[in-house]
């Protein structure tokens, strides 16, 4: 992996690792016992981190969510599932490289799973259109989870994208319809579904993929109708005040849990999910295993029912009182 | 995401946006709205809306709902007000139970002139209770859609959660083989039309209606090419597959009546 410039935030924590590993190697090439010094220096690294990451901003939390090295569908699908087979295309019109999906082994048992992708670099961003679906790849995301419907396989959905692309075809292809006819599907699934938001659930983009029985989220992770770039955009026509703009918009996981909009978040490894894929992953899993285990006794007509109660009450305002009329 | 548009037709003369002629505002009104000239269609309010498309007499709206500021937003609470004083609406829909040309159904209105015609939490529940009732009271239900607006930024992911929550109810009326008349004005665009106004047993527009997921000007900024003549027009939309037909106005309560006859 190419090396990544840290975070402002991160460069107090950066300079005393490099102080560290640098007194690590004086030591050995000087013969000399400082362990005491560097067991210190380590602690103090450790507060310093934990401090560094218990307060960040919502917007810092964005960042994080974008990180370059930060595990992308295919990875979490490699560390989550014993076993995975691809499927491609919509059967329409083509096969969309930002969304992936297919069906895999959780544990044992078959489930589909579908997700956007971003790319790694430039070539593999292209590819994968940096993450963007077109209505192709919300038509491949829906004929998949129907195919788990009709094989009584759940759902397991990772959203991770900026939203849905906004091109010329992807609006001749009917962009708009493609999403509500996924969400549409999703809503009506007779098989239980599960939402990790792990990276960026941008608007209606990330919606179309999120329409679950259970929606967790991993703790660095955005959810909104807009992003902050935009909504600074609009709001100052000044899109560098995102950072304003993502503690208005309430985007990070703790106010989503309060909102009802998600039901957990997962606690990513200190400094966030692309400092230790693996570790990542294994929280994943636990939480799929738990939520899948509660969701999947529930008879599917009740399933339904509960999914449509669930938004159904997603929403707040008053009735006008009568001296107001 | 926001747009400029023309704004409604007001003062002694308007200017048209289709043929750039000057128009007198009182020929507007007797044309329902319709350059004489050209036939551009001129945004209209939901009343007047109303006036022309539902028996007179026969619209009964639903219990008037008003927004909450959910996220705290600055300055929310003030645009709400200022667009209920501009508007006399409540909120960004009018909706409750009409006739049209004797055939009774349930209807919405989608009004660009509150807040963009953005969806917030009120829309979104006036628009799940429009589709509830009407599933509970077996009846069509018509949409007259001009959300520019999308899914009102000021409630956030509140918002966002309603393009699913319309959608759900849409999908219940459906599932009980009823009947559901989209109608997309200008412009219909983002989160209004990426949910419940997409969904339409039968999807209509006004000639030259914007209807889209993004907006043009994003779509020209993120790719960077010159956007096609036409592009996310009512016309553009027909050619494209993504609607049924286009129905000039004057036409509009004629047609949709025969519709709602065919399928009672």
């Amino acid at each position: 992996m190419s090396r990544v410039q840290p975070f402002e935030w991160e460069k107090p924590l950066v300079e005393l690792e490099e102080r560290i590993k640098e007194l690590k190697r004086f030591c050995s090439r000087a013969k000399l016992d400082f362990s005491e010094e560097i067991a210190n220096l380590e602690r103090k690294a450790w507060t310093l981190r934990r401090e560094i990451y218990a307060s960040l901003t919502p917007y810092q939390r964005v960042l994080m969510a974008r990180h370059p090295h930060r595990p992308t569908t295919l990875d979490y699908i490699r560390l989550v599932f014993d076993d995975f087979v691809e499927f491609h295309g919509d059967r329409t019109f083509r096969d969309d490289g930002a969304i992936v999906g297919g069906v895999a082994l959780f544990e044992g048992q078959p489930v589909t799973v579908v997700g956007p992708q971003k790319g790694r670099d430039t070539k593999e961003n292209v590819a994968r259109n940096f993450g963007l679906p077109h209505p192709e790849g919300y038509r491949k995301a829906l004929r998949l989870m129907k195919q788990a419907e009709k094989f009584g396989r759940p759902v397991i959905t990772f959203i991770d994208l900026v939203g849905a692309y906004p091109g010329v075809e992807a609006e001749e292809r009917g962009q708009g319809l493609a999403i509500a006819q996924c969400i549409e599907g999703m809503s009506f699934l007779k098989v239980p579904i599960i939402s990790v938001i792990t990276g960026e659930g941008g608007s209606g983009g990330a919606l179309a993929l999120g329409v679950a029985d259970r929606v967790l989220m991993l703790e660095n992770a955005w959810y909104s109708v807009i992003s902050p770039e935009m909504c600074a955009s609009i709001l100052w026509r000044d899109s560098a005040r995102a950072a304003e703009a993502a503690a208005l918009l309430r985007l990070s996981p703790t106010d989503l849990l309060k909102f009802g909009i998600i039901d957990d978040v997962i606690t990513e490894p200190l400094g966030g999910a692309h400092r230790d894929h693996a570790f990542t992953g294994m929280q994943i899993r636990a939480f799929i295993r738990r939520y899948l285990a509660e969701i999947k006794r529930i008879a599917p007509e009740r399933l339904v029912e509960e999914r449509l109660a669930r938004f159904r009450k997603l929403g707040q305002f008053r009735e006008k009182r009568l001296a107001e009329i | 995401m926001m747009m400029n548009l023309e704004e409604a037709p007001e003062g002694l003369w308007t200017r048209c946006d289709g043929c750039a002629q000057m128009v007198f505002s009182k020929e507007l009104e007797k044309t329902g709205f319709l350059c004489p000239t050209c036939g551009h269609h001129f945004r209209i309010g939901a009343f007047q809306r109303l006036a022309m498309l539902v028996d007179e007499g026969s619209f009964t709206p639903f219990p008037p709902l008003v927004a909450a500021n959910p996220l705290d937003f600055p300055g929310y609470e003030q645009k709400i007000k200022q667009a209920q004083e501009q508007t006399g609406l409540d909120d960004a829909a009018l909706v409750g139970k009409a006739a049209i040309q004797n055939t009774d159904c349930m209807l919405a209105i989608v009004d660009f002139s509150f807040m963009g015609g953005s969806m917030g939490s009120v829309v979104g529940e006036q628009l799940v209770r429009c589709f509830e009732r009407a599933t509970a009271e077996r009846l069509p239900v018509v949409v007259v859609s001009g959300g520019g607006g999308g899914a009102r930024m000021q409630e956030g992911v509140f918002s966002l959660m309603q393009m699913a929550k319309t959608v759900q109810a849409v999908g219940r009326h459906s599932r009980a083989g009823l009947l559901f008349v989209s109608i997309l004005t200008h412009p219909t665009m983002g989160g209004v039309y990426a949910s419940f106004a997409a969904l339409g047993d039968i999807v209509l527009a006004e000639p030259g209606a914007l209807i889209g997921f993004a907006g043009p000007r994003i779509v020209a900024e993120t790719t960077r090419e010159k956007l096609p003549e036409g592009f996310q027009t009512a016309e553009f939309a027909l050619e494209h597959g993504l609607i049924d037909a286009i129905v000039p106005r004057p036409q509009l309560a004629q047609y949709v009546s025969r519709l709602l006859e065919w399928h009672r």
